[in-house]
Order: C-alpha cells, then sequence, then structure tokens
C-alpha cells in the first residue's frame, strides 16, 4: 500500500481510478456476504425466540428507551460520517478529522450502551448460556456490536492515515470504503431493532 | 464514480449534503412512527407489526438510496447485480428456514 501512496501523478491517477472502482465491488461483494451471514443469525433468532427453558425471557430484558437511544447515536453516527465524506470531498482535512471524531465518539456510545445492556442482561440472570433464545439473542446482536467496534478501529486508523499522509487517493478510496462499511452496519441495526426489539417489547 | 476521484478537485458540496440530510429526517421519521406505535400500544398487535415491518423495509431503502447512493443508472452493473444475487440468497434463506423449522414444529406439538 505505501508503494501505492508515492503514486500521485495525473497520468497515473486516471489508471487507478478502475482499481478503485475494482475495489469498490470487491468490498460491496464482502458486505453482501456478511449480509447473508445476519440474515441466518435473524432467522436463527425468530426460530429460537421462544425456546427460552427455564431462563427469563430475551424479551422480558428489552427497554424500549434503551434501544431507541442506541437507534439515534447509530443513525446520527451515520449522518456525522456522511458529512465527513462531504468533507473529503471538498479537499477539507481539518473538518473531515473532526466529522470522524465525531462519528467515532457516537459509534462508541452507541457500543458502550449495547455493553451496558448485556452487563444488565447477564446480572439478571438472562446470561447466553441459559437458552437458546437468549444464546441467539446475543449472537446476533453481539455480532452486530463487534462489527460496530471494528469500524471504530477502522475509523481510528484512516485518522490518523488522513493526519499522517493527507487526502491521498487511496486514503480517499479507503475512507469511501469505511463509508459503504459503516452505513451498512446502520442497515443491520434497522433490522434488529425491527425484529428483536419491537416485537420483543409488543409481547 | 466520485469516491474515486483525484484529490485536490473541489466538488460541489450542497447537493450532498442536501441528500445526507433528506435521507436522515426519513430515516428518523421511519424510526420514530414504529417505536411511538409500541410505547403507547395504540393499534392493535397484527397492525403494529405490520407497520414494524413497512417502516423497516422502507428505511432499508431510504438508507441505500441516500446513504450508499445506490441508484439504478448511477451504481455499476456487476454492483447492482450482485446486490440482486444477495437478496435472493437472502429470501431463500430466511424464507426457507422459518417455513421449514416452524412447519416441523406445528407437525411435532400437534
Amino acid at each position: 500500500m505505501t508503494a501505492q501512496d508515492r503514486v500521485h501523478s495525473a497520468a497515473e491517477g486516471a489508471a487507478n481510478a478502475d482499481v478503485y472502482e475494482e475495489r469498490t465491488l470487491g468490498f460491496w461483494l464482502y458486505m453482501l456476504s456478511d449480509a447473508v451471514i445476519f440474515a441466518l443469525l435473524f432467522a436463527t433468532y425468530v426460530v429460537m425466540a421462544g425456546n427460552i427453558a427455564d431462563a427469563p425471557s430475551p424479551q422480558s430484558q428489552f427497554s424500549l428507551s434503551h434501544a431507541f437511544g442506541e437507534t439515534l447515536l447509530l443513525l446520527t453516527s451515520s449522518l456525522t460520517f456522511g458529512l465527513a465524506s462531504l468533507a473529503q470531498k471538498a479537499n477539507r482535512p481539518r473538518l473531515l478529522q473532526a466529522f470522524l471524531l465525531v462519528t467515532f465518539l457516537l459509534g462508541l456510545g452507541f457500543v458502550l450502551m449495547e455493553l451496558v445492556e448485556f452487563q444488565g442482561m447477564i446480572a439478571a440472570g438472562a446470561s447466553p448460556d441459559q437458552s437458546g433464545a437468549l444464546s441467539s439473542f446475543f449472537v446476533l446482536v453481539g455480532t452486530h456490536g463487534l462489527h460496530v467496534s471494528v469500524g471504530l478501529l477502522w475509523i481510528l486508523v484512516i485518522m490518523s492515515q488522513v493526519a499522517l499522509k493527507g487526502l491521498t487517493a487511496p486514503v480517499s478510496s479507503r475512507l469511501a470504503r469505511l463509508g459503504l462499511f459503516w452505513h451498512f452496519l446502520d442497515i443491520i441495526w434497522v433490522g434488529i431493532f425491527s425484529v428483536v426489539y419491537l416485537p420483543g417489547v409488543l409481547e | 464514480m466520485t469516491d474515486s476521484s483525484p484529490n485536490n478537485t473541489v466538488q460541489p458540496v450542497l447537493p450532498g449534503l442536501r441528500r445526507y440530510l433528506t435521507g436522515f429526517v426519513l430515516a428518523l421519521v421511519l424510526t420514530v412512527i414504529p417505536f411511538a406505535l409500541v410505547a403507547t400500544g395504540s393499534l392493535p398487535q397484527t397492525q403494529t407489526l405490520l407497520v414494524i415491518a413497512a417502516a423497516a423495509v422502507v428505511q432499508i431503502l431510504v438508507h441505500l438510496r441516500f446513504f450508499l447512493h445506490l441508484g439504478i443508472s448511477t451504481t455499476p452493473r456487476e454492483t447492482l447485480l450482485a446486490i440482486a444475487f444477495a437478496c435472493v440468497l437472502i429470501f431463500i434463506m430466511i424464507g426457507g428456514s422459518l417455513w421449514i423449522m416452524f412447519d416441523l414444529h406445528q407437525r411435532m406439538f400437534t
């Protein structure tokens, strides 16, 4: 990658555009296979949601306001990431860094809220080893949380690359793929609150 | 693709800003509606579930359009084909799993 970062000339820039377009397609393929994994976790949760054994049901542990707070954090972080992409297009590295930092903090808030929820559930005896319903709940929501955590790490990596290398073409193209990933995670979360939390509270 | 354009070219930002804000407001409305329905319980359970499902599908489309910038003419054809293929796969796997498992459930307990 470092060799590519040194390529700056306009003539090579045009040839690189094809490479970046290919990488965008490749990243879409990764995200779609990730979406298939999540689809199976969703199906597993729906099948297992009633299998509560003698443990407290996951549904009895849900808090509507907590889920709403998490949703707002993640949705707002999607907006601030969009603003970051616009700052990159306008070639304003400092503004870009500021928006990336806000996105990072919102995402961190989301992950922390999720950890608080998990901890409260485990303290109430609703840990993943208690029933099929709880196992599938923790795997589905936890896998999403893990993805967001990796996204947070990726934001930090991109922020340091922007700081060290500036807004070069390779860094901008990585930022664009991180954007795809971040917005994709918000879509998965729409599925989680619509399939897990809202019907769970409704019962 | 605009994303891979070389640096030092400043592009107009306003249309993009309007786009993200539109997407954000739409997504917010489509989030508040199902949460408010569940919180107030103003509709019977079945109708509430239908509204939740409809709001989720529309919100996912809003995200794809306004945040991921998908468009029939603007997105490369390979990407669109891959997305369509993944949708078919997801439909078969979710639909098939639920069909089989709930059918099995019924046969075992009735």
